[in-house]
């Protein structure tokens, strides 16, 4: 039989739940055993190459790409798992949530306290880059997500205990340490 | 002996003096019973929700029904227990909880209630709701994101016999609790961390203190809330 196939992405996220993910140490070795990684930052894999089965979705959505890519993610992978807060609350990206998007955008490009070389006043305006939306979502407020692991990041063992729970179909160990908010 | 009364609280026979609030009996049987806004010796709120609890098959706060003679109550039920995660999943989406950034982290009750039900998402939308941050007075910030309106620091909080904090915006979705400013900053630096520590959640926070014990070595860390009732 085939491994079962990882895919992972990062949205409105830091990276640091994929951080996490590589802190599982030098069970790094036992995991490429067990599964094989297709689209990923961690092997810089760009598109899906295969139907995957297991989707790891860091960060919330707080732009046209973050959808798209999401959306992607749900049509190539069986099983959608929302790593960490900001996929699955938006996390601190949704601080912005209660600010207006024009608000947002004049404090960052013309009237923060940092702002200085901006002297044309130009806003973002290119078309390639991605639209901002009027607010931050969590990831299943766009598509089903199947599964959910909290954490700022999600403990390194909550993450193995759940891939190895996907992979293996035992249950899934809990233990009280495991599952954090922050 | 004409002074105890007998209640059962998950048939577990409990002997205690009649007037005592079934929360604080249940306590001293060793049984955990979850509640966000029950002080003891404070006057109870019932605001919550989370202690309900069976009493002849019928739904009461443990924090505010005084314990009778023959009472059977039940709490660990698969019913009351939904009841309560779902009630906690409400809290987290009505108001803002950013637990990543937020300095009760780890000492927080509801936070803990979270991790005692293993939330891993709550089933309700967030509604991100615009609250609004006062810190206006000397030793403390009130951040309404935070606040679940437990009405703790009203019930307790006072300086030179005023309330501190008072309920306003009564009878809607505008409901919240508003600081005294010129009152608050009158607090001592002690008073001002007692108001925090009254706080179940992060919404009363004492200024310039900032995250103060590292991860791993919080209340709510390596034990779940309530385990110290259990465990005695």
């Amino acid at each position: 039989m085939s491994k079962p196939v990882v895919a992972t992405t990062s949205l409105a996220g830091c990276f640091g739940c994929h951080m996490s993910l590589l802190d599982i140490d030098e069970r790094i070795l036992e995991l490429i055993e067990l599964v094989e990684f297709n689209k990923s930052p961690i092997d810089d894999i760009k598109t899906f190459t295969k139907q995957c089965d297991i989707g790891l979705i860091e960060g919330g959505c707080c732009n046209s790409e973050n959808v798209h890519v999401l959306k992607d993610f749900r049509k190539n992978c069986k099983i959608l798992v929302s790593v960490g807060e900001c996929a699955i609350m938006g996390g601190l990206p949704a601080l912005r949530n209660g600010i207006p998007i024009e608000e947002c955008i004049r404090e960052a490009y013309l009237d923060g306290p940092t702002v200085s070389l901006n002297e044309e006043q130009i806003l973002p305006n290119d078309d390639e880059l991605p639209m901002l939306l009027d607010k931050v979502y969590p990831c299943h407020e766009i598509v089903k997500i199947d599964y959910y692991l909290p954490g700022c990041p999600p403990r390194a063992d909550l993450i193995w205990n759940a891939l190895i729970a996907l992979v293996t179909g035992d249950e899934m160990k809990l233990p009280y340490e495991v599952v954090k908010f922050d | 002996m004409n002074d105890k009364i007998k209640v059962t609280i998950d048939g577990i026979e409990c002997w205690t003096e009649e007037g005592k609030y079934i929360i604080d009996v249940a306590k001293e049987n060793g049984i955990y019973i979850p509640s966000l806004c029950h002080m003891e010796g404070i006057k109870p709120a019932g605001s919550c929700r989370i202690c309900n609890v069976q009493i002849n098959g019928r739904n009461m706060t443990a924090c505010s029904t005084p314990a009778a003679d023959g009472m059977n109550i039940e709490s660990n039920i698969p019913e009351l227990e939904e009841m309560r995660k779902a009630i906690v999943e409400v809290m987290f989406v009505a108001g803002n909880h950013f637990c990543p950034a937020c300095e009760k982290s780890g000492n927080c009750e509801l936070q803990a209630l979270g991790y005692r039900y293993q939330m891993m998402v709550p089933r309700f939308p967030y509604e991100f709701p615009e609250k609004g941050v006062n810190a206006d007075s000397k030793y403390i910030y009130h951040d309404r994101n935070r606040c679940i309106i437990c009405k703790r620091c009203v019930r307790s909080i006072m300086k030179d016999g005023k309330h501190v904090f008072a309920l306003n915006g009564r009878g809607g979705e505008k409901l919240h609790v508003e600081i005294d400013t010129d009152l608050a900053s009158q607090l001592t630096e002690a008073e001002a961390q007692e108001a925090m520590d009254i706080c179940p959640v992060g919404a009363i926070l004492k200024k310039e203190r900032g995250y103060y014990s590292p991860i791993g070595e919080r209340k709510f860390d390596k034990a779940p809330i309530g385990s110290e009732i259990e465990n005695k």
